[in-house]
């Protein structure tokens, strides 16, 4: 990233300066690393509007002038090498990546979760096209009835360019930290949602009814607009392994809950483990406004994602329920924040992980009462469960707390699978490794029972396979 | 009780170490299909490290023999002993969050019976013996001893053995810790299990429990040893005079 040219040094003159005629062939061969160039021909590419590259641009400086975080899990982060990631790609060269260049592995795994075919190549990354076409096309026709918007974020600031203007980056500002920063300068894909007044969306929306190749995009960008009294669940990701040869994947997430509008948003995601998955999930709640996220990570090498809310009306309530499974080698770095603006606002956080052989979880928490924010209430709950002597488990859960008349509530837990509950199951005939996994499955359930019925059986499938040849 | 039957279980020369210290000094005991044996001994003596240890709790170092039906399973895992027929009410019933009395009860239904046993029936079955111990159907739902009072805790080993039907179950102080009803649905269901020729050993302090459950033997059990057995007449005795005047038997190393 040697002389990178600042956002004045790059206008009209693109095609001049650099040589490139067409920026899509510029992509075919494009060299790893980031820079003005590259940003400028994501912009270009996807035809967009000039306050789009300008923030694209700044956004990019402010990355580069970011310094990494010195916080969470920095040895791992200083791995990262950042000249050697592909920024964009096309979504006709994902295409073109062929079925035999999928690792045996994720191969496997796909088998044994028992995903079709179609779907298969679709999450490896082979195919763009996903049998649900069908599904998608009724769903939208219903969504469409109800004025609910449902796009991928590309198209929603081509068709929707003042609503996705007035609220982009307004949750989720592009200096908000590092990989903010640089999700803001190359995005790409994302769902754009946006859900009229006292609409209640019936069925969960859910990002694989977008026919898209990009859904799956390394940079995703979401924006979520609940209108006054709207009603919206979201669910992104499914539990298959995400494969990718791509090893950063840094989404952005904002929702925005108006006034009693509620917003669920339900991610499962399982990533292969060369993965940094590095994610800013951050919602504003208006006045009596619910916002829930529900958040199931496994695998990855490293993942770093704390979903906040910002409760600003009074009453609005804020909830974040995550499980994280970290397998060997993998650190699974998960919390979340709640900040409460106004009075009477209340919270509640539910973290639950667990570690197995080397894998290590840490839940990293923040809690903020503003002065003048009275009556409100929060707790927090951590349950972290240890499999095998090497896996490690860490809290840091901070309160910032500039009010009084608040009801604070923290409770931590940490617990192994324990020998007299493992000799209970036995003596009744159930087989080690079943009881184990029965445990483990238990120790999940609360989270477990928030998911739709078929989400529910995978992940249980899921950590099924994750725990296998798990003794010790 | 049918005296030609075979023992459906028998132990001898059980020694059971917990780190350095022997807790259990060498027991014999033979059980036949269908009998009640009590045994009754002082805080402490062992009595609880012994049906752990011949259950096959992995923290302790048992020596001997344990025959079920004739098969040495002395050296088979909990699992696999309980598949045999073997089962053990517990002192303590630990608490599993997250799982239901019905799918954990289920998943021991099938490990023990060897067959997946459909939901419906499985369902029906549950319920009857459910009601038998008049048990709030509710309880099939909640998460397993999590919770439980005491008392309920008791109810579900009880629950438990009645699915399970094993050949031989040892029942660890399933009575204590009961009000009367409690106590008399307890003594149902383990008049029904010797009905149906399951062999028992219960390990209990107190007299009334055999008010309502006739043992056929009663053993003393003191410093990790069997120091008498007798009728029903001797827990009558203990109940009496205690266990000090057993003293010189327990320090001449038993029966
Ligand atoms: N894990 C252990 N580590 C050390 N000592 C133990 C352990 N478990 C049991 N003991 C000791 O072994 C002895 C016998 O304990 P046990 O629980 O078998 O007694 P018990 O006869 O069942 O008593 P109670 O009537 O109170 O239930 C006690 O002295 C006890 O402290
Ligand atoms: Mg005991």
């Amino acid at each position: 990233m040697a002389s990178t040219p600042t956002v004045a040094d790059i206008g009209s003159d693109y095609s001049r300066r650099y040589g490139f005629h067409d920026p899509e062939e510029y992509f075919m061969r494009t060299p790893k690393g980031l820079s003005h160039e590259v940003v400028e021909a994501i912009s270009l590419l996807k035809k967009e509007p000039e306050w789009m590259r300008a923030f694209r641009h700044k956004a990019l400086d402010v990355f580069l002038a970011k310094p990494m975080p010195t916080w969470g899990d920095t040895a791992m982060l200083s791995e990262i090498d950042f000249d050697n990631i592909t920024y964009y790609v096309r979504a006709t060269e994902k295409q073109e990546k062929s079925w035999d260049e999928v690792p045996e592995n994720v191969k496997r795994t796909f088998d044994r979760l028992g995903i079709p075919e179609a779907e298969r190549k679709f999450l490896a990354g082979v195919s763009a096209q996903y049998e649900s076409e069908v599904v998608y096309h009724s769903v939208k026709e219903e969504l469409t009835k109800q004025g609910v918007i449902f796009l991928d974020m590309d198209s929603g600031l081509r068709e929707h360019e003042d609503l996705v203007r007035k609220h982009f980056a307004t949750v989720i500002p592009a200096a908000d930290n590092k990989f903010a920063a640089l999700n803001s300068a190359v995005w790409s894909g994302g769902s754009f949602i946006y859900v009229p007044k006292n609409v209640e969306v019936a069925i969960p929306l859910q990002a694989y009814f977008r026919i898209n190749a990009e859904r799956m995009g390394q940079f995703e960008r979401t924006l979520i607009i609940a209108d006054e009294g709207a009603k919206v669940h979201y669910i992104e990701g499914c539990t298959a392994p995400v494969y990718s040869t791509n090893s950063l994947h840094s989404a952005v997430v904002e929702l925005i809950a108006m006034k009693r509008a509620r917003i669920r948003y339900t991610t499962i995601q399982n990533w292969s483990n060369n993965i940094y998955n590095l994610v800013t999930k951050r919602a504003v709640a208006h006045e009596d406004a619910v916002v829930e996220w529900v958040d199931g990570n496994i695998g990855s090498k490293l993942t770093m994602k704390y979903p906040a809310v910002i409760l600003k009306g009074e009453r609005a309530h804020g909830e974040v329920l995550s499980i994280a499974f970290a397998g060997p080698g993998q650190h699974q770095d998960a919390g979340a924040k709640m900040t409460h603006l106004a009075p009477n606002t209340t919270s509640k956080i539910t973290s639950k992980s667990i570690s197995k052989g080397t894998g290590r979880s840490s839940y990293r928490g923040l809690v903020k009462v503003r002065k003048g924010a009275h009556g409100c209430k929060t707790s927090v709950q951590c349950d972290a469960l240890l499999i095998g002597d090497a896996a490690r488990t860490d809290t840091y859960p901070t309160m910032e707390i500039a009010e009084d008349q608040v009801r604070v509530e923290h409770e931590a837990r940490v617990s192994k699978i324990g020998d007299e509950q493992l000799f209970y199951l036995r003596s009744r005939g159930i087989r080690d490794d079943q009881a184990r996994l029965m445990i483990v499955n238990g120790f999940i359930e609360p989270f477990v029972k928030e998911l739709p019925m078929e989400y529910a059986v995978e992940l249980n499938r899921l950590i099924e396979l994750e725990m296998e040849g798990s003794v010790g | 009780m049918n005296t030609n039957a075979k023992p459906t279980f028998q132990c001898s020369g059980i020694h059971i170490h917990i780190g350095e210290k022997e807790v259990v000094k060498g027991v014999d005991l033979t059980v036949l299909p269908g009998e009640i044996h009590a045994i009754m001994g002082p805080n402490g003596s062992g009595k609880s490290t012994l049906a752990n240890g011949l259950m096959g709790h992995p923290a302790y170092a048992v020596e001997g023999t344990v025959m079920l039906a004739g098969e040495d399973v002395s050296a088979m895992p909990p699992d696999e002993k309980a598949r045999k027929g073997m089962f053990l009410a517990f002192q303590y019933p630990v608490a599993v969050p997250g799982v239901t009395v019905a799918s954990f009860l289920r998943a021991a239904v099938s490990a023990v019976r060897g067959v997946d046993v459909p939901v419906r029936e499985f369902r029906k079955e549950l319920l009857a013996r459910m009601e038998d111990l008049e048990m709030d159907p509710a309880f099939a739902g909640r998460y397993l001893n999590d919770g439980f009072s005491g008392g309920e805790k008791k109810r579900v080993e009880i629950l438990q053995l009645l699915m399970l039907k094993p050949r031989f179950a040892l029942l660890d102080e399933t009575d204590s810790g009961l009000d009367i009803d409690a106590l008399k649905v307890v003594a149902k269901g383990i008049n029904a299990a010797a009905s149906n020729d399951t062999g028992l050993v219960l390990v209990t302090h107190y007299q009334r429990l055999l008010n309502y459950v006739h043992p056929d033997v009663v053993h003393v059990f003191m410093e990790g040893r069997i120091v008498r057995a007798g009728g029903p007449e001797l827990a009558l005795e203990l109940e009496e005079r205690g266990y000090d005047w057993l003293e010189p038997a327990a320090a001449a190393g038993g029966v």
